[in-house]
């Protein structure tokens, strides 16, 4: 019997496994995809959000700035890139800056520190880049940039080293309650827990079905994005909003943690979960954004993506013990700024847990994550690392400076990569301007040679990516 | 460690630059090869076609790259393999690190650019669509089949007609794949004439000029793609779409020279090649860096690559035992409204030899036509073409004596119709 499932390995579910792992509890964490952070996770904007969106007394603005100033230390601790660049909610109309008002008092009211609003010129003067048609804006000094996957990685690793089960490929297929307990179905097998924390995402509601609940309202809101060339890296230095609409948040533009420039997304109700870009998408969020930047370089793109994001009309996230299904607790609707919530809400679930189960904090549990990222380190550094694992010397991504010796690293970590995707999440490979085209087949060749797999098995992402279809002929002679 | 002449990059541009500035003299040549052998991309073009030019005959790749790896053996050029290049200082220090030798400085005397080029990728182009498995450059499918010995598709659409796409549906086409077609945003091609017919025509795979690829299906490996016309503005047309089922997509879309060093190093780039701007000797605009082959243009031929590194390679011979070239009367050379760039891009008038060649780019196709160089109104000469194309590099030599009668430093290159 597990005290706790833990369904889906997005960055709410790593959260709560990380904080839940610092206590004598059995904890199961299952996630369908082939790897941790491969949803929503992966694919938004990738901001640690000051807290001026929410409306105030909501439990989404206290989690907001919470999680918010939670950020340096959890990163620090789990060597994780964050970097509070400052954000920039831009106006260009005179009802613009009124909204920006708005957003000033909302912030105040939730307690975000250091808002100030600023003149055109003050504007212009912090980011040269952005267009002579505004007005003014509210700067955020406490808004940040973070890389959601390796946040979420981190979190889980940390959780698996303590102790936490972590099944991938295994979606629930059902759930049944009796005698006060789960039984949480997949197609491998059966797992009986006292609890069940909901974190699956855009599937969250399925999960509610599944175990007897409402379903909550989920509205697949696809965000399109540009991610730039390291060229564009520097256009601008803080996080540029446009005034937030109906939609959401607006499109923004904002460096990236790892030297990218980032552009998006636009808000697209879809009735699946689709992540395929569409020209119409692209267009706009293109279009939105020169209105921000007018010199942004759109011909250094390398690469597009899509989101989805779990929208509902609510003003909150949708989370807490189910009213029907005691022992059910949902983690859904976790919309922005949840992955700025995310620490803050797993310590709330953490709390919810103590009341059901008795808490007692492990005795060896052991905190933190050390990464050698080759690129980053001095010369002197290089050197060492070199010297005790010539690996270190062998550069397999050209355009990001990813060595094999943390390719290997990766696969020994506790939750070791198994796709090509995977590997770039976790090191970087083929994240630059070639987009894996030199590195692709030497990260393929490393993963059939450490996990003792054919080249044709390894896939790209989920399965069914596969990637080769055969040998050539010559070789099927051979 | 210590160099008089470090080359980046072991491909055929390096390769005939080493072998140029050793027959110049030179003796401590070192050659920083981040691949695990020389040859560059030679290596895995397996199909024949090169040399004509070079070596009067034709071979592959790999026997054009063994030519040059060979010539090596008889010098004392070094070469350092699965040595990745980091950094490169205004002062020559390279910055590169290996396995055996771990992180090291090297400071050379002087510096070849031979980096090569890469591809251009799905993101340069924004195709809408899925991320799905089953997209690949051209180049990487190549290297998955010559090198690796592995296919990447069954039913294959290649977008774009460059020569490595070209090529690559001949390729895929014997090893029992079925290539569905070719698209090409321009209304030409920008491959050869001799593997349009080679590789598609032989081969009945029909070339959609004009056309692009609008759509990717597929959730995990590519199902099919959507293929539209273009309007005279190179924008899809709707109502034209026709879908392929396929489950591999090729994209031979470009080729971009790498010039991540030579930004570090500060090294000017011209924004219409994408390479370091150079001088009459293939010098860059930093003393004792020169820059040879798709690191300074894309050539269609390896056989001109070859030709440029060698002058590179002596010019860095040249500086090592004469030093700097007196800076005097400075030329510039540009191309006129049709014409893409030129190269080089300044001539130092009193360094240049007898004769130098230009190269040059079209931006569209020509039949009968003219290339004049012209100093203000002045024609300094005048070069007959039949064809001219923009997938094809021109060519034409300009002799020192011209420019004695001219008075101003700059030299304009214009195309005409005939």
């Amino acid at each position: 019997m597990q005290d706790i499932v833990i369904i889906g390995c997005g960055v709410i579910g790593a959260a709560c496994a990380y904080e839940l792992a610092k206590y004598n509890l059995a904890v199961t964490i299952l996630e369908a995809s082939s790897d941790v952070a491969n949803g929503t996770t992966k694919a938004n904007s990738a901001i640690i959000h000051a807290g001026y969106d929410p409306i105030p007394g909501t439990g989404m603005a206290k989690l907001n700035v919470e999680g918010n100033a939670m950020m340096d230390a959890l990163c620090r601790r789990l060597d994780i890139p964050f970097k509070r660049v400052g954000s920039h909610v831009l106006a260009f109309t005179e009802e613009e800056l009124i909204t920006l008002r708005t957003l000033y008092e909302r912030g105040t009211a939730n307690g975000v520190p250091e808002l100030r609003l600023l003149t055109a010129e003050e504007t212009k003067a912090m980011e040269p880049s952005v267009s002579e048609e505004v007005k003014g804006s509210l700067f955020a000094p406490t808004a940040g940039i973070i890389s959601p996957w390796e946040l979420t990685l981190a979190m889980a690793e940390v959780a698996v080293r303590n102790g936490v089960t972590l099944k991938l490929n295994t979606p629930v297929t059902a759930i049944e309650r009796r005698d006060g307990h789960f039984t949480v179905i997949t197609p491998k097998e059966r797992i009986d827990c006292r609890l069940i924390l909901n974190a699956a995402g855009i599937h969250a509601g399925e999960i509610m079905s599944m175990a007897g609940d409402t379903p909550c309202e989920t509205v697949f809101s696809r965000g399109e994005y540009y991610l730039l060339d390291k060229s564009e890296g520097d256009r601008v230095s803080s996080v540029i909003f446009q005034c937030p609409n109906r939609d959401g948040k607006g499109v923004l533009v904002a460096p990236t943690v790892h030297g990218n420039l980032i552009v998006g997304p636009n808000a697209e109700s879809i009735d699946s979960p689709d992540t395929a870009n569409t020209s119409r998408g692209l267009n706009f969020t293109r279009t939105q954004a020169m209105k921000s930047v007018p010199s942004l370089s759109i011909r250094d793109n390398i690469r597009n993506f899509a989101g989805i994001r779990a929208n509902h009309s609510g003003e909150d996230f949708l989370i807490g013990e189910s009213a029907k299904v005691p022992g059910l607790f949902n983690l859904a609707g976790i919309k922005s700024p949840g992955l700025t919530a995310s620490p803050a809400i797993a310590k709330l679930a953490a709390e919810w847990v103590g009341k059901r189960l008795s808490l007692t904090e492990k005795q060896d549990f052991t905190d933190g994550r050390k990464v050698i990222r080759f690129k980053h380190l001095t010369a002197a550094e290089k050197q060492t690392v070199i010297a005790e694992n010539p690996l270190y010397g062998r550069v397999i991504c050209r355009c990001e400076t990813v060595t094999e010796g943390e390719i290997l690293a990766a696969l020994r970590s506790p939750i070791p990569p198994t796709t090509i995707n995977g590997v770039k999440r976790r090191v970087g490979a083929g994240m630059g301007r070639c987009q894996g085209g030199f590195c692709g087949p030497r990260v393929q060749e490393i993963l059939s040679r450490e996990l003792g797999i054919p080249m044709e098995e390894i896939n790209l992402d989920e399965d069914g990516s596969y990637i080769l279809t055969g040998r050539t002929k010559g070789e099927q002679i051979k | 460690m210590k160099a008089q002449l470090a080359i980046i990059g072991g491909g055929p541009a390096g390769l005939a630059a080493a072998i140029a500035a050793h027959e110049a003299g030179v003796r401590d040549i070192l050659i920083l090869e981040r691949d695990r052998e020389c040859g560059g991309i030679l290596n895995q073009c397996i199909h024949n076609g090169f040399g004509l030019h070079y070596f009067g005959e034709e071979l592959t790749g790999p026997e054009y790259a063994g030519r040059f790896i060979d010539m090596l053996k008889d010098t004392s050029v070094r070469v350092l393999s699965d040595t990745m290049a980091l950094d490169l200082t205004p002062e020559r220090v390279i910055h590169t690190v290996n396995t055996a030798e771990g992180y090291m400085q090297i400071e050379a005397g002087a510096v070849i650019l031979a980096m090569g080029c890469r591809e251009r990728t799905r993101g340069a182009i924004s195709i809408p669509g899925t991320r799905a498995a089953g997209i690949f450059t051209a180049g990487a499918a190549q290297r998955y089949v010559n090198i690796e010995g592995y296919m990447v598709g069954k039913r294959v659409v290649v977008l774009g007609s460059g020569d490595i796409g070209l090529i690559m549906s001949r390729r895929l086409t014997l090893e029992g794949a079925e290539v569905l077609a070719c698209v090409e945003l321009m209304p030409y091609s920008s491959g050869l004439t001799r593997n349009i017919v080679q590789c598609l025509e032989d081969f009945g795979i029909p070339l959609y000029l004009s056309h692009t690829v609008t759509d990717i299906r597929g959730k995990n490996r590519v199902e099919g793609v959507t293929v539209s016309r273009v309007d005279e503005n190179r924008r899809p047309i709707p109502g034209t779409e026709m879908i392929f089922d396929c489950d591999t997509l090729l994209l031979s879309v470009g080729l971009i020279p790498e010039n991540e060093l030579s930004k570090q190093a500060g090294i000017i780039l011209d924004p219409r090649t994408n390479g370091p701007e150079v001088y009459e000797n293939m010098e860059c605009s930093i003393p004792g860096i020169f820059a040879c082959g798709n690191v300074v243009q894309v050539h269609d031929l390896v056989d001109f690559v070859s030709e440029e590194a060698q002058l590179a390679g002596r010019s860095a011979a040249e500086f090592l035992q004469k030093g700097s070239k007196p800076a005097g009367r400075l030329i510039t050379l540009t191309g006129g409204s049709d014409v893409s760039y030129t190269l080089p891009q300044k001539i130092r008038f009193d360094a240049m030899p007898d004769r130098i060649k230009l190269s040059f780019r079209v931006r569209r196709s020509f039949g009968e036509s003219k290339i004049i160089l012209r100093a203000g109104d002045a024609i300094l000469a005048s070069f007959k073409r039949s064809h001219m194309a923009p997938g094809e590099m021109e060519r034409v030599t300009l002799p020192k004596k011209l420019l004695n009668e001219v008075s101003g430093n700059e030299i304009i290159l214009e195309v005409k119709e005939a």
